[in-house]
């Protein structure tokens, strides 16, 4: 076996983002070309874009969603980066940290020195139907489909097998979305800049408007219990469960360490890398947590040489709820059957002992699936460099960590970074 | 012993027949369902393909008010959920099956562990309309 190291270190110094939402006027192209000039503009010393050699484009479905395949050449082409080598990594929902992953390991290798990564996806063109559809084509389309799962559905079907086998509060979901809408409502970028209780205020206001009965909520979790305001999609996932459909790209400049001094004064090392595959979960000898993250993190942590307790806060693939939750575990953050307990005691809150999704996670700042494992790679870059704004972690946080799920976990790819002045 | 080969599409072939088939791995004896040609756990490639009787637990399952395409033009949606799920038969494989006559309006009464038998559920229509896996309580 090989030792799983990078054959040379390699460091992140710019990042950038487009917003995430739904933007019908635009095209994912053009949602790039924002997520990289915002990115050029984060390179401290300046970046030339001749110096960039090759491209790796996490995106998951673009011939799906806008009929357009071979997407990474044209992306390229649009920021004027051709004849560039310029690829599209595809796992669905981890196409973004799989991508960041080859383009580490492509420096590592010594091909290249400087790698730009995307993220993209643009998914809010087609009708939620066929969106439902597309996403259900990283699912297993001959056994798991046809007998009537979606996406939700199988994250619903891992949190009954959760909250069974720990005897779990079902309230401690609600307490995620909750957490998760508190810090997107700090973050610009996000989707949803709304709290929960401002979600329920202008609920209770347009009620009174039209003159129709005004809904009693004494506090979120009556809200979130409530099926009128938060619909079922998959039992016991509701709608404030569940991420949103998205559009959004991201670009982050990855360069060899040894010049990366370079580009900035304060870069950002990636320590560690863990990518790990599974079959469907009736494959799995578990359905209460997700092998495929304790394998790659286990993998980022081995490289990394430090364990769970050394990291100061994560960006995890909050695609449902209960996926924060399981996360939170298989990450080692607490032992297993305790993350719920973590989620509802405010453990993972910013102002917690183990910090989750301090950019509102996928739940609210937006799910542009191709684009979020990248996405998460912005929000460690601004955390460690303290320039995250109002949702900045205090005590000047020197590790964070990636944790990126396709599918119901048939790939997840962990990244740790460190800061090291 | 069946007639049914390995490949994939076989699974279905067998279920239009009222019949749930897998493998067993002739080297380590690890049950695979669908069935396999190749062991997930040992490698070998020395199959056979087997059929369950039927029979399992509630492993995992959900209830869905928002269907895919295929299960809305089957007449299911918010006011028609439906129940699907994870059973582990008791050879020791696991399968995604419909699961009938349970309260799909009271998703909490339905429990983990419950004993089921296979059955099966016709949806599609014309051409397209064949037999899918389902469970029912036992
Ligand atoms: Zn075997």
């Amino acid at each position: 076996m090989a030792k799983q190291k990078f054959a040379r270190g390699v460091a992140v110094v710019g990042a950038g983002m487009s917003k995430f939402g739904a933007f019908p006027d635009r095209t994912s192209r053009d949602l790039f070309v924002e997520a990289f000039l915002e990115m050029k503009g984060t390179v401290d010393k300046g970046l030339d874009p001749g110096q960039i050699e090759a491209f790796y484009l996490g995106n998951f479905s673009s011939d799906q969603f806008e009929k357009q395949a071979h997407l990474a050449p044209i992306v390229a082409s649009w920021v004027g980066l051709s004849p560039i080598p310029a690829m599209r990594v595809e796992d669905a929902c981890a196409s973004g940290g799989v991508a960041l992953r080859e383009a580490a390991l492509a420096i590592a290798s010594g091909m290249y020195d400087v790698v730009l990564v995307g993220g993209l996806e643009k998914m809010t063109d087609l009708p939620i139907a066929e969106v439902t559809e597309a996403l259900a084509t990283a699912a297993d389309t001959q056994f798991e489909i046809p007998a009537g799962f979606t996406f939700p559905g199988f994250y619903a079907a891992m949190a009954t097998a959760y909250l069974d086998q720990y005897d779990a509060s079902p309230q401690a979901l609600a307490h995620v979305s909750i957490k998760n809408h508190e810090n997107g409502a700090l973050n610009d970028k996000a989707q949803f800049g709304q709290r929960i209780a401002d979600i329920m205020a202008s609920k209770k206001a347009r009620a009174e408007q039209k003159g129709l009965p005004v809904p009693e909520w004494k506090d979120e979790l009556e809200f979130l219990a409530d099926p009128k305001g938060n619909p079922n999609i998959a039992w016991p996932m509701s709608l404030f469960d569940c991420s949103p459909v998205s559009d959004g790209g991201v670009a982050v400049l990855l360069v060899a360490e040894e010049i990366a001094f370079r580009y900035t004064d304060s870069p950002i090392y990636i320590i560690g890398s863990g990518q790990a595959s599974d079959g469907a979960l009736t494959d799995r000898a578990t359905l209460s947590h997700i092998p495929a993250a304790v394998e790659a993190g286990q993998q980022a942590y081995q490289m990394a040489g430090i364990g769970p307790q050394d990291i100061d806060f994560a960006e995890v693939h909050d695609c449902f709820t209960i996926a924060e939750i399981m996360a939170t575990e298989d990450l080692g953050f607490f032992p297993r059957g305790e993350g719920w307990k973590a989620a509802m005691s405010g453990k993972t809150a910013r102002d917690g002992e183990h910090p989750i999704n301090t950019s509102g996670g996928l739940k609210a700042k937006g799910h542009p699936v191709g684009a979020s494992g990248v996405g998460q790679v912005v929000e460690v870059w601004k955390q460690l460099r303290g320039v995250a704004g109002e949702r900045q972690l205090p005590g000047n946080p020197r590790r964070g960590l990636t944790h990126n799920v396709g599918g119901s976990g048939q790939t997840c790819v962990v990244h740790i970074f460190e800061r090291r002045d | 012993m069946t007639s049914f080969q390995l490949t994939s599409k076989e699974f279905y072939t067998a279920l239009g027949q009222d019949r749930l088939i897998g493998s067993r791995c002739l080297d380590c004896g690890h049950i695979s369902a669908p069935q396999r040609q190749i062991c997930p756990t040992c490698h070998s490639d020395r199959q056979e393909v087997i059929e369950f009787d039927g029979k399992g637990t509630l492993a995992a399952f959900t209830v869905v008010s928002v269907p895919p395409t295929h299960m809305a033009v089957a007449g299911y949606g918010a006011k028609n959920p439906y129940c699907v799920g994870i059973v582990t038969l008791q050879e020791g494989a696991r399968v995604c099956a419909q699961i009938l006559d349970v309260d799909v309006h009271a998703p909490h009464t339905i429990r983990i562990g419950t004993p089921l038998v296979m059955t099966t559920i016709e949806r599609g229509e014309g051409e397209t309309r064949k037999k899918y896996l389902a469970f029912e309580p036992a």
